[in-house]
């Protein structure tokens, strides 16, 4: 029997998984191969699994949790500086670690500026330091990505869907029932996935937040297997159990159908007519200011330490802003021509495996994927030489889930909507994909780009792996600085690595909704 | 006729070329930092030895080993500069090393007689502190106090290493009293030094977990006078920095000239002031005017390399144990 | 001529036979209860849904293995039958080539093609900004310039009030006519059916019979029949 025609064949996207799928486990199994001795793992790497396992599963649930409201606020208010504001949401994800850790600390710390308000009224300053930390700062770190993928989901809704429920005079329980319960359905889980996938291979954020060695989480296992025991028998274990918790997490959070979606609209503009009562207005107000400040003052805290050290910048830091920028470039390229057949395959047939090949991306060990090409390179080239090309590579891999999450629904809706036309025009491959996939794609391509972008710029990666001195990207630029005792010019940098990352976000989003509506 | 000539200056030139010895070291990143000492090394070594020096990065002391056991016998690496005692076991146990041939008459609180790895500088660890502020004498005094303090990873980091042994070689058993008396003190930990010493300036802390020479540093390359170290009246650890030649370098005789090089004048009097620790043998011209200025210990505490080795795994777990409750 | 040689379509749990032939040229109606696969038999010779057994043959030649878009074959769905980001011209110029790669010539025949379908002018409006029946006449001037020799439609214009619907219907006939296609239609308007096709192929019980003459088979219903129409 035949197979069903589709339009384009989803033989790219299976390569693309099985190439992703090559560079986690490979590296992994060079890593594995490796090693001499082992002791196993120890019960204080298993508290290290329970507490990684637990910190996860509770900040990916707040996460979620607070981004359902701020998303739907964002996605039924229409004012000045929205626009902006969602773009500057999405900073703290991007932010390397060490400053991001500074700036939460500048506002939630001991002597942070809402420590210093309670001390105003002579209360005791805010103990940050714990599970609530950690999770505190999770939140801080995924609440602008979980909002930006479930106010896409909200941006999907057809216009038609939402006139018709005007129409039908659907009250709040009614827009409930109708179309938000449905899509939340469609796109909690995976949110919920991609977060615990991240919060999984946290490591200095989960320990300076979580005030101790009780906060141990898998990665700082792995780090500690690596260089304090070199046990790599056991660094490849721990990374295979990451990887292997991050597949359940993944299985469970999508396994579940995704529904039918809700078809297909024309392109009109999209206006509401729910949620203009003074309840919902003050409710929606409300959210908008709580996430605003959460996410930008901190924000705020890093952009005014940074302010006085950016005019006089070192030389080597432009160099390695430079760096950046080019590593930034051919990641996203990189992720770009890995994301696409992969959600174009997984919206033609099974999405599991394209879902599950992109989170082991994310659930890696920076350190062991590192590891592990320096062990297959090292025979054959210079690890150093092949620094840049192998971060942009790394990179890309890691942003690949987030970009998944993004195009596969829409991949699916658009293939739905026009792939008996297209196959009777006979547009297949090629012409299929620029005149169509491309075109009806360019928000979502752009978001994910966007994204992909900024986190290659900010991300340390494994460039600390393979660097040497002419070469760094900025990140590692701001680490040395710090190193250096040259906390001002650290300051400067990441002020800097802030704005670059923004800009290339902004550029790439910008650009996909192009004559489009945001 | 021409031609031939032009060929054969052309490959005289690149036989020039091929004929300057290449001497690859392997440091950690902030060393051969703008703001370390490696270009001053660098530019120095390369006056004397007719060679090119090429100093690589490779992350910290403990990933610079671990990058030495990856790549083993094949490395680019003639010299390992960057381990320190708590590594030097470990680094010995690979077999990668080679016995060095340098004399020098050291200036270390402590004897050397490692024939393997030859000391470029040495600090203590200390709490570093705002100098205005009343600080404890000693890690009891420490415990007993509402002072808070920010230290670091024994597992990610050198400092936070140093702190561990620093506990375990002044209470040896009595160090896990110890780590529970300052439990309520540390309000946390953090990876490296760069953070912990980030959330002190930015006042998250009263004291930081660092080195007696930090102060020297504010005071000489900022003009700023209010970081002072706290002296501990148990003693401080020592962190002791060394270089190794590794066994398959082909270049050993460079590799030896430059162990040489790094124990002279021209090396260690660029140490203070780059690398913020003292040189291993004091220069001619002395310290810079500053590191007068610093606490000089009473005692001076260091486990030898293989004790260190030896006791790691259990102080760890007292730390861990004491720090997770 | 279309033949279906004893051909057995799969649609989910539901299976329909059809063993038939229609002549070159032909106008037929598909009629039969909702629910009987007048659109299953309709996919199956666009190519969507795959053959358990049988075969599609054209003109003698076997279209069963053959792609969607490489048989001789222009179709008209429900809906989605234009891409809402393109332009009517670009719409109409899909049907020349799916890359969009047109020639001088090509671009005035996609113009021609919009002027004969009363579209002339509209051919840099998008479909968002056509109305229900413009957006028909998009669709029914690529077909037009798709020029296939079978031309199937699956209820296109369900949604029209039924003034436009003759009227699309007629213009439908007309360009028939004009390109000497055959003409396969879903219909569920025994109106429609006496209005342009000649022959009727009743779809009823998990089988599509063999066309039959239009008048004679709606004056004299078989008993399925007489019960869809009531």
């Amino acid at each position: 029997m035949a197979r069903r025609a589709q339009p384009l064949s989803p033989a790219a996207g299976y390569g693309a998984a099985a190439l992703v799928a090559a560079l986690i486990l490979g590296t992994l199994a060079a890593v594995a191969f490796n090693a001499e001795t082992g002791r196993g793992l120890s019960a204080a790497d298993w508290a290290a699994v329970r507490f990684t396992l637990i910190q996860a599963s509770l900040s990916a649930l707040f996460s979620v949790a607070l981004a359902v409201p701020v998303a739907r606020s964002l996605a039924r208010r229409r004012f000045k500086g929205r626009s902006v504001l969602i773009t500057l949401l999405g900073a703290p994800f991007i932010l390397p670690v060490i400053v991001a850790i500074l700036g939460l600390l500048a506002v939630f710390g001991r002597a942070g500026w809402v420590s210093e308000a309670l001390a105003l009224f002579g209360l005791e300053p805010l103990s940050i330091y714990g599970l609530h930390g950690v999770v505190l700062a999770h939140v801080f770190f995924n609440l602008p990505l979980a909002t930006r993928l479930i106010l896409q989901g909200w941006q999907e809704i057809p216009a038609e869907r939402f006139r018709l429920a005007a129409q039908l005079g659907a009250g709040p329980r009614a827009m409930w029932q109708l179309l938000e319960a449905p899509m939340l359905a469609r796109v909690v889980p995976g949110a919920l996935a991609v977060v615990f996938a991240i919060c999984l291979s946290s490591f200095a954020v989960a320990l300076t937040l979580g005030g101790g060695p009780r906060a141990t989480t898998i990665e700082l296992a792995i780090f500690q297997a690596f260089s304090f025991d070199f046990d790599l028998g056991r660094a490849a274990l721990l990374s295979g159990l990451q990887l292997v918790l991050t597949a359940l997490a993944a299985t469970l959070a999508l396994r579940t159908p995704v529904g039918e979606g809700f078809g297909s609209g024309l392109d009109r503009m999209l206006r509401r007519w729910d949620g203009q009562n003074t309840f919902a207005q003050s409710l929606d107000t409300f959210w908008i200011v709580f996430a605003g400040l959460f996410l930008l003052l901190p924000l705020l805290a890093v952009v005014l330490s940074g302010l006085p050290g950016v005019l006089s910048l070192p030389a080597t830091v432009w160099s390695a802003a430079f760096a950046s920028v080019l590593v930034a470039s051919a990641s996203t390229l990189i992720l770009l021509a890995l994301a696409l057949p992969m959600a174009l395959a997984a919206a033609q047939g099974r999405p599991l495996p394209m879902e599950i090949a992109g989170l082991l991306g994310l659930a890696a060990s920076p350190l062991v994927i590192g590891t592990g090409l320096f062990i297959l390179i090292y025979p054959v080239a210079s690890p150093f030489a092949l620094a840049l090309p192998v971060t942009a590579l790394v990179n890309a891999v890691m942003a690949l889930p987030f970009a998944l999450r993004i195009l596969v629904p829409a991949c699916r809706d658009v293939v739905a909507r026009h792939r008996k036309l297209a196959l009777t025009l006979d547009m297949r491959g090629w012409p299929f994909l620029r005149r169509v996939v491309l075109p009806r794609l360019r928000a979502q391509i752009g978001f994910a780009a966007g994204l992909a972008a900024a986190l290659s710029m900010g991300d340390l990666g494994v460039i600390a792996l393979f660097a040497d001195p002419e070469v760094a990207t900025l990140p590692l630029q701001v680490y040395r600085l710090m190193g250096a005792y040259q906390m001002q010019a650290a300051a400067g940098a990441a002020l800097l690595l802030l704005v670059l990352s923004m800009g290339a976000f902004w550029i790439l989003d910008r650009g996909g909704r192009w004559h489009a509506e945001a | 006729m021409k031609y031939s000539v032009f060929a054969a200056g052309l490959l005289g030139a690149s036989a020039a070329l091929a004929e300057t010895p290449e001497l690859t070291v392997y440091t950690y990143d902030s060393f051969v930092s703008d703001w370390g000492p490696g270009p001053a090394v660098e530019a120095a070594f390369e006056e004397v030895c007719g060679c090119d020096l090429k100093l690589v990065g490779a992350g910290d002391g403990a990933a610079l080993l671990a990058r030495i056991k990856l790549e083993g016998d094949r490395s680019d690496a003639d010299v390992v500069l960057g381990l320190d005692t708590n590594l030097t076991a470990a680094a010995r146990d690979s077999g990668l090393f080679a016995p060095h041939s340098v004399t020098a008459d050291y200036d270390l609180p402590i004897a050397w007689g490692d024939d393997t790895f030859v000391p470029y500088d040495w600090g203590y660890f200390a709490f570093v502190h705002n100098a205005d502020a009343a600080v404890p004498g000693d890690f009891k005094a420490l415990a007993a106090s509402d002072t808070k303090i920010v230290i670091q990873d024994p597992r990610s980091s050198t400092p936070g290493l140093g702190l561990l042994m620093w506990v375990k070689a002044a209470y040896g058993d009595e160090a896990p009293a110890i780590w529970d008396g300052l439990s309520d003190n540390i309000v946390t930990v953090t990876k490296g030094w760069s953070e912990a010493y980030g959330m002190f300036l930015e006042g998250e802390a009263d004291m930081v977990l660092s080195y007696t020479t930090s102060p020297a540093y504010h005071l000489i390359a900022e003009e700023d006078a209010s970081k002072s170290a706290a002296s501990f009246a148990e003693g401080h650890y020592m962190q002791v920095e060394v270089a190794g030649k590794l066994a398959a370098s082909d270049q050993p005789e460079l590799a030896d000239q430059f162990l040489q090089f790094m124990v002279s004048d021209a090396f260690q009097s660029i140490i203070p002031t780059t690398n913020w620790m003292y040189p291993a043998v004091t220069p001619a011209g002395g310290l810079p005017k500053g590191f007068e200025t610093l606490i000089t210990p009473e005692k001076s505490l260091l486990l030898p390399a293989d004790e260190a080795a030896a006791v790691r795994d259990a102080a760890l777990d007292e730390w861990r144990g004491a720090l997770s409750r | 001529m279309l033949k279906l040689d004893r051909t057995r379509i799969k649609n989910g749990g539901f299976t329909l036979t059809a063993d038939l032939q229609i002549p070159r040229g032909a106008r037929v109606a598909v009629i039969g209860p909702s629910g009987a696969g007048k659109s299953t038999l309709i996919e199956a010779i666009a190519g969507f849904l795959p053959l358990t057994s049988g075969r599609v043959l054209w003109e003698g030649e076997d279209l069963t293995d053959r792609l969607p878009g490489k048989r001789p074959v222009a179709m008209l769905f429900q809906d989605g039958n234009l891409f809402p980001h393109l332009t009517a011209a670009q719409n109409v110029g899909l049907g020349l080539n799916p890359n969009l790669r047109l020639s001088d010539a090509e671009h005035a025949r996609v113009q021609e093609a919009l002027t004969r379908v009363g579209l002339k002018g509209m051919d840099s409006r998008k479909p968002a900004a056509l109305s229900g029946g413009q957006q028909s006449r998009v669709a029914l001037a690529r077909v037009l310039v798709q020029a296939r020799d079978i031309l199937l439609l699956d209820e296109p214009f369900a949604a029209l009030g039924p003034a436009l619907k003759t009227e699309m219907l007629d213009l439908v006939s007309e360009l028939a006519t004009e390109t000497g296609a055959t003409l396969l239609m879903v219909s569920h308007d025994p109106g429609d059916a006496r209005r342009i096709a000649e022959q009727v192929i009743l779809v009823a019980e998990g089988a599509a019979h063999a066309p039959q003459a239009t008048a004679e088979l709606l004056d004299n219903p078989p008993p399925a029949l007489k019960a869809y129409l009531g």
